[in-house]
C-alpha cells in the first residue's frame, strides 16, 4: 500500500529526536533528562550527606556554597526528576497508549514542551554556576532572596529556569487534558479509564491551576530584584509574607503533583500483580479528586510560624487534617485490592507494596505537622525533613521504579534482569529506610534544617543517616546497572509479559510499541468495566 | 521473598519502640534545656506551651504507631495468605459498601479526637492576656538582639562562641557571649522582628518557634519553670550563617534576675538606641527634632 509510507514515516537522527512529534520519543527524552537530573540532583545530596556525615564542616568550607547544594537538589529533584519522568515520560508514554489514542492531542506542542524544560534544566544548572549560586533554599524567600542579600544573577537565573520549566509544564498540562478527553478510543468512558489516566488528568489540572500562581510570584520577585518594584519589600511597603502565601499556593498543589501520578502507577502495579481489579474503583478515582480539590486550601500549613494569627492556624490544621481521609481511602483500598488476590511478587509488586508501607510512615507523620500546635517544636527540623523524604521524595522514587520495572519491557522490547533487578530494590529500599527514619530522632531533638554543621549531641543520628546515604547510592548504581543489562542483553518480551492481571490497552500493542499505536481506534464498549 | 521483607521491617518497629522507650526513661540525668546524644524524642518541656504540646505529640505518636503496625499487620497477612501460592484463583471482589464506609468514617473519628487537644493547645500557646514583663528580640544576620523594656531598656547583641573559644561545659555552636537572662516562674511576653531577612526565634523546651520577620512584631510567651541553661538555633534559612546564630537563656530564680538587672544596666550601659529598630527609629525622631 504505497499511499501508507506517509503516515508510517520513521524518522532517524536528529530529525527522530530533536524534532520528534511522536508521544513515545517525548516520553523517552522525557525520561533520559529526568535521569540526568536525578544523576546531579543525586550527586548533590550525597555531597550533603559525607558534609553532615560528622560534625564540623570537612568538605564543605564554603556555606553559601551548602546553600546553593540545598537549594539546586530540591529544585532539581521536583522540577527535572519527578515531574519528568511521571508527567512528561509515563503520562506521555502511557495516556495514549491507556487510552487507546494513536498520540497526544498536540504533538507539536509536546515537542515544545520538553525543550522547553531541557532549557530551564540548563539555566538551573548555569545559576548554580554563576556569582556564587543561589543560597535561599527552593522556597526563595524573599528578603533572603532579595537582591540585598542574594546579589549577582544566580537566583535571576533560578528564576528564569523556573518560569521555562513552569512553562512547559503547563503546555504539558493542557495537552493531557486535551488528549484525555477528546481522545479516547470508542467505549473508553470517564469511568473506565485507568486510575494512571486519572492520575494524570488530575494532575495535570493541579499544574494547570497552580503553576500560573508561581510564575506570577516569580516574575514580582524578578521585578523586586531587578526593576525597583518592592512587592515583597518591607522597607519600601511590601510584604515579604505575600510571597509566602502565593509560593505555597502553588507549592502545596505541587506536592500533590509530583504524588498522585505515583498513586496512578501503583493502583495499576497492585492491579496487575494481584490478578484482581482495582478494589472500590470509583472511591479511588475521587478520592485522587478530593487530594487534588483541598490541597488548595492548606497552603499556610507551611507557615505556621510566620505569625499568622491563631484562629488562621486553627482552620488551616482542621482543613489540613481533611487530606488524611482520602489519603486513608487510597491504603485501605489498595490493601483491599490486594486482599483475595493471587499476588506474584514481581519487582514492580515488590516496589508498590513498599510504597505502600513507606506512604503510611510518611503519611502519619503529616499528621503530627498538620496540627500548628505539635508543629511548634518540629517546624524546620529534621522532622520535617523526614516526613517530606518519605511521602513525595522516597514514595515518588519508589512510584517511578514501579512503573520503569513494570512498563520497561513495554518501552523497550526487552525485559529487565530479574536478580540483579531485586537487589536493586532490597540496597534502595533498606537504604533510604536507614538514611531517613533517623532523622524523624534528629527532627524531635531540635536539629534545624538546612544547616551545613551541627551541635554534637547530633552526631550519632547523622553518621547512621549518612551510612544509609551510601546504600542508598548501592541502589542506585545497580539501577544503572540494570538499565544498562536490560538494552544489552535483556530477554525479548511478549505482548502482554504479566499475564491476565494486566488489562490495560498498552499491553494489547507489540513490544517494544511500534513508532504508531492505535492507528486503528481499540473499542473497547464491550469490555467490562473498569470497576 | 517473605523472610527477606520481614528481615527488614523490624528495622521500623524498633524505631518506634525505641523512641516510646526513650521518652519514658529520660536517662534519669538532669539534663535539659539542650538535646542529648542519640535522643530520639522531644526535648523536656519547661513551659506549660511546651508541656501542652508535648503531651499531644505523645497522644499522636501513640494513634500513628498504631496505625503503622495495624497496616503493617494487614500487609504481612496479605503477602502470606493471598500470595500466587496459598491462593492461585484470585477473587473478583471489587465492592464492599460496609468497608468503604467504616475505612472513609472511622480515620475521620480519630481526626476529630486528635483535633480537640490539637486546638486547645493551640490557643492556649498562642498568647497569655497577664504577662509581667517583655523580651524584645530582633534577628540580624547573623546574631540575635535582646531587649529588656521593663528594666530600663537593657539592650544587647548575642554572639556564637567561636570552637576555639569555647570555655570548658559550653556546648559547641550553641554557646553565646551575652546570654539571655530571664526569671522562672514569670509570665514573659515574648516580641520579635527583625533587621534585614527572616530568622526564626526558637527553643524546643519552651516549644517557641516564631519567625523574625522584618517590618512586623510577632508575639508569643512563656513562663520557664525551671532554672538552667536553655538552648535554641536559628530556624530559619537567613543565609552563610544560618547554622552559627544559636540562641542561649539563662533562666535563673526571681532574686538573682533582680540582681543580674542591676549589673546588667552598668554592663550594657548606653547599648541600646543601637541594637533595635525601635531605638533608631527614637534616635531619628531625636535628630529630626
Amino acid at each position: 500500500m504505497a499511499y501508507a509510507d506517509h503516515d508510517d514515516h520513521h524518522p532517524t537522527g536528529l530529525k527522530r529526536w530533536l524534532f520528534s512529534t511522536n508521544h513515545k520519543d517525548i516520553g523517552t527524552l522525557y525520561i533520559v533528562l529526568a535521569m540526568v537530573s536525578a544523576i546531579i540532583g543525586g550527586l548533590m545530596s550525597w555531597y550533603i550527606r559525607l558534609e553532615l556525615a560528622q560534625p564540623g564542616l570537612q568538605f564543605i568550607e564554603d556555606t553559601q556554597f551548602y546553600n546553593v547544594l540545598v537549594t539546586a537538589h530540591g529544585f532539581l529533584m521536583v522540577f527535572f526528576v519527578v515531574m519528568p519522568a511521571m508527567i512528561g515520560g509515563f503520562g506521555n508514554w502511557f495516556v495514549p497508549l491507556m487510552i487507546g489514542a494513536p498520540d497526544m492531542a498536540f504533538p507539536r506542542m509536546n515537542n515544545i514542551s520538553f525543550w522547553l524544560l531541557a532549557a530551564g534544566l540548563v539555566l538551573m544548572v548555569v545559576a548554580t554556576q554563576v556569582d556564587g549560586g543561589p543560597g535561599t533554599g527552593w522556597t526563595v524567600y524573599p528578603p533572603l532572596s532579595s537582591a540585598d542579600y542574594q546579589p549577582g544573577m544566580a537566583v535571576d537565573f533560578g528564576i528564569l529556569a523556573l518560569h521555562l520549566a513552569g512553562a512547559s509544564s503547563i503546555l504539558g498540562a493542557i495537552n493531557l487534558i486535551v488528549t484525555i478527553f477528546n481522545m479516547r478510543a470508542p467505549g473508553m468512558t470517564i469511568h473506565r479509564m485507568p486510575l494512571f489516566v486519572w492520575s494524570i488528568l488530575i494532575t495535570s489540572f493541579l499544574l494547570l491551576l497552580a503553576l500560573p500562581v508561581l510564575a506570577g510570584a516569580l516574575t514580582m520577585l524578578l521585578t523586586d530584584r531587578n526593576f525597583g518594584t518592592a512587592f515583597f519589600q518591607p522597607e519600601m511597603g511590601g510584604d515579604p509574607v505575600l510571597w509566602q502565601h502565593l509560593f505555597w499556593f502553588f507549592g502545596h498543589p505541587e506536592v500533590y503533583i509530583i504524588i498522585l501520578p505515583a498513586f496512578g502507577v501503583i493502583s495499576q502495579v497492585v492491579s496487575t500483580f494481584s490478578g484482581k481489579p482495582v478494589f472500590g474503583y470509583l472511591g479511588m478515582a475521587y478520592a485522587m479528586s478530593a487530594i487534588g480539590v483541598v490541597g488548595f486550601f492548606v497552603w499556610a500549613h507551611h507557615m505556621y510560624t510566620v505569625g499568622l494569627s491563631v484562629d488562621t492556624r486553627a482552620y488551616f490544621t482542621a482543613a489540613t487534617l481533611v487530606i488524611a481521609v482520602p489519603t486513608g481511602i487510597k491504603i485501605f483500598s489498595w490493601l483491599a485490592t490486594m486482599w483475595g488476590g493471587s499476588i506474584r511478587f514481581e519487582v514492580p509488586m515488590m516496589y508498590a507494596i513498599a510504597f505502600i508501607f513507606l506512604f503510611v510512615v510518611g503519611g502519619v507523620t503529616g499528621v503530627t505537622l498538620a496540627n500548628s500546635s505539635a508543629d511548634l517544636p518540629l517546624h524546620d527540623t529534621y522532622y520535617v525533613v523526614a516526613h517530606f523524604h518519605y511521602v513525595m521524595g522516597l514514595a515518588a522514587i519508589l512510584g517511578m521504579f514501579a512503573g520503569f520495572y513494570y512498563w520497561v519491557g513495554k518501552m523497550t522490547g526487552r525485559q529487565y534482569p530479574n536478580g540483579l533487578a531485586k537487589a536493586q530494590f532490597w540496597f534502595f529500599v533498606v537504604g533510604v529506610n536507614v538514611l531517613f527514619f533517623p532523622q524523624h530522632f534528629l527532627g524531635l531533638a531540635g536539629m534545624p534544617r538546612r544547616i551545613p554543621d551541627y551541635p554534637d549531641a547530633y552526631a550519632g543520628w547523622n553518621m547512621v543517616s549518612s551510612v544509609g546515604a551510601l546504600i542508598t547510592a548501592i541502589g542506585t548504581v545497580l539501577f544503572f546497572v540494570v538499565l544498562w543489562k536490560t538494552f544489552k542483553s535483556g530477554e525479548k518480551v511478549a505482548d502482554n509479559p504479566w499475564g491476565e492481571g494486566a488489562t490495560t490497552l498498552e499491553w494489547t500493542v507489540p513490544s517494544p510499541a511500534p513508532f504508531h499505536t492505535h492507528e486503528e481506534l481499540p473499542d473497547v464498549s464491550e469490555k467490562a468495566p473498569a470497576e | 521473598m517473605l523472610k527477606k521483607l520481614l528481615a527488614h521491617v523490624p528495622l521500623f518497629v524498633l524505631g518506634m519502640i525505641a523512641s516510646g522507650q526513650a521518652l519514658a526513661g529520660s536517662d534519669g540525668e538532669a539534663l535539659f534545656g539542650r538535646s542529648r546524644p542519640w535522643q530520639m524524642w522531644l526535648q523536656d518541656p519547661k513551659t506549660p506551651s511546651a508541656e501542652a504540646v508535648y503531651d499531644l505529640n505523645l497522644l499522636l505518636l501513640y494513634v500513628e504507631v498504631g496505625i503503622v503496625l495495624f497496616v503493617l499487620a494487614l500487609l504481612v497477612y496479605i503477602m502470606f495468605r493471598f500470595n500466587a501460592k496459598a491462593n492461585p484463583v484470585p477473587s473478583k471482589t471489587t465492592h464492599n459498601t460496609l468497608l468503604e464506609v467504616v475505612w472513609t468514617a472511622v480515620p475521620i473519628l480519630i481526626l476529630v479526637l486528635i483535633s480537640v487537644p490539637s486546638l486547645k493547645a493551640l490557643y492556649f500557646a498562642d498568647s497569655a492576656p497577664d504577662t509581667e514583663m517583655t523580651l524584645k528580640i530582633t534577628g540580624n544576620q547573623w546574631y540575635w538582639s535582646y531587649e529588656y523594656p521593663d528594666q530600663d531598656g537593657i539592650a544587647f547583641d548575642s554572639n556564637i562562641v567561636e570552637s576555639e573559644d569555647l570555655k570548658p561545659g559550653q556546648p559547641r555552636m550553641l554557646s553565646v557571649d551575652n546570654v539571655v537572662v530571664l526569671p522562672v516562674g514569670t509570665k514573659i511576653r515574648l516580641l520579635m522582628t527583625s533587621n534585614d531577612v527572616i530568622h526564626n526565634w526558637a527553643i524546643p523546651a519552651f516549644a517557641v518557634k516564631l519567625d523574625t520577620v522584618p517590618g512586623r512584631t510577632n508575639e508569643t510567651w512563656i513562663e520557664i519553670k525551671e532554672a538552667g541553661d536553655y538552648y535554641g538555633m536559628c530556624s530559619e534559612l537567613c543565609g552563610i550563617n544560618h547554622a552559627f546564630m544559636p540562641i542561649n537563656v539563662k533562666a535563673v530564680s526571681k532574686e538573682e534576675f533582680a540582681a543580674w538587672v542591676v549589673k546588667a544596666k552598668v554592663e550594657f550601659a548606653g547599648n541600646s538606641p543601637e541594637t533595635s529598630i525601635p531605638g533608631k527609629v527614637a534616635q531619628l525622631n531625636q535628630v529630626a527634632q
